[in-house]
């Protein structure tokens, strides 16, 4: 290392700027923003995020330059109450800058995809000023989950935790007052509320374990729980079960993991940014980080780590079949998400954290470029169908009128805008809606092109950096757990066939609509960001090539003896199993029965949607092969509807009970109204005021009065106004004074 | 030398005799002229006091008794003149308007 040790420090040092470069971007933004053009804020936007990136790149040198020695970098006091003590530290290991540099180099490059994205979102809604805020919700986003990532303790991650949880949440609603058609309802605020309380039950989880974790182990530091944790599990292995299950219902809720993951596909109706960004690059693999980073707790208790990886792969094979039946390509995609976080999870939960993490990456670099490009493709459409509107129409009955536009608006008096989109009729063109597209490889090449690559990555097609994740999850699980794997292998195979599905009904075959006849590829704003991510997809997976391990070394400076061991186990199939097809620990048998599987996936889709292209208005061809089934697959197996029926019904009539009988009936009527005002009224009214009152006090004061009365009616006898009879009345007196000293 | 008694006794028929006509007499100057008759009864027993016992102060006092009682009398004549003045009569019982 040329760098000198000094040099190696300050760049430590430096760790607290990866938060504060976002956080100074959004002050920026909040207080100068009304005076910046569009452009100067998204700019100062990516900026601040990229800032953040080229610190977390410093950070990685320093770090590669220390040996990936874990570095703990003192920043604040923050709360000291008896034994507690927790203070803001920086935590600057190989798994956190890892994340940071996801976080903040794929979150870059989404800026910059936004800048040109939201240009054109904001205008279609009519609403520049929400740019800025866009931004700024952007940055907060990104500073929170720096904080998740650096935090050295449970309580600062779960800072960040909440801090992403929020932005999430504000971003879901980001068109709070419409759908995502762009009519007046309050659907997207229904989606961000659904996904903040979602969240929040697990967060209750976390918080748990948080809870717990403090009560047996006296501390939530990093270091000190996890120097003591083979001793508690030794004494109290219950202890460390709770712990880890605790933590699973919050990695369920953050990570979109069974039984909670029905938020992820709502999320869809925050911009696409949103969608590539949060709910599927970054904040939803926070709980794949969490298990990750609890690895010293999951690896002592091998109970919660089946029941974790079991949660993985039971939501890896269910989303998947979910997204089989989706017609709405960013739905698609988020069923996807959840998914491949069901690997990352089954992976982590397995113990193998190396291959989680490098499925974490990789899916961040071709989940983002698949999201990113659906964007792009939800742009072309809506360029076509603005083009559409404003040229008269092509003879074509589906095609919308005017009115139904949501950019006529532009076109109308400002002032009667609320007017205007309340005369909206309800039938509004769903340039999202896969139905309505078609024969875009011609329309928009770049896109598509882009599109391929990531759909190959996800379907782990060889060399895409899929590929080797992915087969990493799948070898791991192969070796010890045969249910995951199998699990794991069928949800890989429903992967390629959704993707599949997607590219054959989205680019191929004729344009189902109007607008996708005439949609337009997008601007180099927007694709520039995507070729980044597009070549991270393709070459991502040389960061852990069999035989050189570059990944799994470097996270075994933090994941110590899981990352060793891992090495030592894919070196152990080498040396000792040594089964031919294993070389270099890539277990070949699994590979090529992954990628035959994903090829035979593609192929059937082709079968199916690519052979004879969908026909504008026709059913999908797979409702008639598989009826009920794929009905299921089409309503999200009714999840969503037994949750309603089981706990969100069951919840309101609990709330109205709680309202209606105990609080209105039983409170308010009976206790309060009867029993403490009817008590006080009697008391006041009978006891205090008729008889304590009025024959009491009423009484004596009265008698008091009368008696001074009378008193001055005798008394005023003896002034008479003679004065002689003064005089003898001070005789007497006299006489009477005098007659008592002398007989005294 | 005559004994001490008869100069009390003396006093106390005069301050008697005083007494009775501020109680019985309805004319004011009568009333004002017993009133004088008490008071030189009171001065008689200082006077013979002082000088049954050898003390000087006793005298003394009934020179200031006697400049009080002038001081009563002129004030004491003022507002009968100004009675009169309102009511045309001095008679006291006429003059019982301050009463309860």
């Amino acid at each position: 290392m040329l760098m000198s040790e000094t040099m190696i420090s300050t760049f430590f040092n430096l760790v607290p700027l990866i938060v504060f470069f976002p956080v100074i971007g959004l002050l920026i933004n909040i207080v100068f923003g009304g005076w910046m053009k569009e452009k100067a804020i998204g700019w100062l936007a990516s900026a601040a995020s990229g800032l953040a990136f080229v610190v977390s790149v410093l950070l990685a040198v320093s770090l590669s330059g220390a040996h990936g020695e874990a570095q703990v970098v003192p920043f604040a006091e923050w709360i000291r109450i008896g034994e507690l003590n927790i203070p803001w530290n920086f935590r600057v290991d190989t798994l956190s800058v890892t994340m940071m540099l996801v976080v903040s180099g794929v979150g870059t490059l989404i800026h910059i995809y936004a800048i040109g994205y939201m240009h054109e979102d904001v205008r279609f809604k009519n609403d520049p000023g929400r740019f800025r805020r866009f931004f700024v919700f952007l940055n907060l986003f990104i500073a929170m989950m720096m904080i998740l990532v650096s935090g050295d303790s449970y309580l600062m991650l779960f800072v960040g935790w909440e801090g992403v949880g929020l932005c999430s949440f504000l971003l879901i609603g980001f068109w709070y007052e419409m759908d995502t058609l762009g009519r007046p309802s309050w659907a997207n605020s229904d989606a961000a509320k659904k996904a903040f309380v979602v969240n929040r039950i697990g967060d209750l989880g976390f918080i748990l374990a948080a809870m717990t974790m403090f009560w047996y182990f006296g501390s939530l530091q990093f270091g000190e729980v996890f120097a003591r944790a083979e001793e508690i599990a030794a004494a109290q292995p219950l202890v460390m079960i709770a712990i880890t299950l605790f933590m699973l219902i919050g990695v369920a809720g953050k990570s979109a993991q069974i039984p909670l993951y029905v938020w992820l596909p709502d999320a869809m109706a925050g911009p696409t940014p949103v969608s590539a960004l949060i709910h599927a690059a970054t904040m939803v693999t926070a709980g794949v980080y969490l298990v990750a980073r609890s690895a010293p707790l999951y690896t002592l208790v091998p109970q919660a780590q089946y029941i974790v990886a079991l949660v993985g792969a039971l939501t890896a094979l269910f989303a998947a079949t979910i997204a089989v039946g989706q017609y709405d390509i960013k739905k698609v995609l988020a069923y996807s998400t959840i998914s491949q976080l069901g690997f990352m999870v089954a992976a982590v939960g397995m113990g193998a954290y190396v291959a989680g993490m490098f499925h974490l990456v990789t899916h961040a670099f071709f989940k983002a470029l698949l999201f990113l490009s659906a964007g792009s493709v939800i742009l072309g459409l809506e360029r076509g169908h603005h083009h559409l509107a404003h040229h008269g129409r092509h003879g074509s009955p589906k095609s919308p009128t005017s009115d139904s536009d949501p950019r006529s608006q532009e076109t109308s008096d400002s002032g009667h805008h609320e007017e205007v989109r309340r005369a909206e009729p309800v039938e509004a063109f769903d340039p999202g809606d896969m139905r309505n597209m078609g024969g875009l490889r011609k329309t928009m090449p770049v896109t598509f092109w882009l599109y391929l690559i990531g759909t190959l990555a996800l379907a782990g097609i060889f060399p895409l950096a899929g590929f080797w994740s992915k087969d990493e999850i799948l070898a791991d699980a192969q070796l010890h757990y045969p249910l995951v794997y199998i699990l794991l292998t069928i949800a890989a195979f429903f992967t390629a066939f959704y993707m599949g599905r997607q590219i054959w009904m989205v680019f191929f075959g004729k344009a189902r609509h109007d607008a996708a006849a005439h949609a337009e590829e997008s601007k180099l704003i927007v694709t520039a960001p995507l070729m980044v991510l597009a070549g991270l997809s393709i070459f991502g997976g040389a960061l852990n090539l069999p035989y050189l391990h570059t990944f799994t070394h470097w996270l075994g400076y933090t994941l110590g003896g899981e990352g060793a061991q891992a090495v030592a186990e894919g070196a152990a199939h080498v040396t000792e199993v040594t089964p031919w097809y294993v070389l270099g620990g890539l277990n070949l048998a699994v590979a090529g029965l992954s990628t035959l599987l994903a090829l035979a996936a593609i192929y059937f889709s082709w079968l199916i949607y690519g052979r004879k292209p969908l026909a504008a208005g026709q059913k999908d061809p797979l409702k008639k092969g598989l009826g009920f089934i794929f009905t299921g697959m089409e309503r999200k197996w009714f999840v969503d509807e037994i949750y309603w029926a089981a706990f969100v019904d069951r919840y309101v009539d609990i709330s109205r009970f709680l309202a209606d009988v105990i609080d209105g009936r039983f409170w308010h009527d009976w206790f309060h109204d009867k029993l403490l005002a009817g008590t006080y009224n009697w008391l006041s009214r009978v006891a205090l005021d008729k008889v304590i009152d009025t024959r009491g006090i009423d009484a004596f004061f009265n008698g008091l009065g009368e008696l001074t009365k009378q008193a001055s009616t005798n008394l005023r006898r003896l002034q008479n106004g003679f004065v002689r009879s003064y005089a003898l009345a001070v005789l007497f007196g006299v006489v009477a004074i005098l007659g008592y000293l002398l007989i005294r | 030398m005559i004994p001490l008694a008869y100069y009390l006794a003396i006093s106390a028929i005069l301050f008697t005799l005083g007494a009775l006509g501020v109680l019985i007499r309805r004319n004011p100057l009568i009333i004002f002229m017993s009133v004088e008759l008490m008071l030189n009864a009171a001065n008689l027993a200082f006077v013979a006091f002082a000088r049954a016992y050898d003390v000087l102060a006793g005298q003394i006092f009934v020179f200031f008794v006697i400049a009080v009682a002038a001081a009563e009398v002129a004030v004491g004549l003022a507002l009968i003149v100004v009675i009169f003045r309102t009511k045309h009569s001095i008679d006291v019982d006429l003059m019982n308007s301050l009463k309860g």
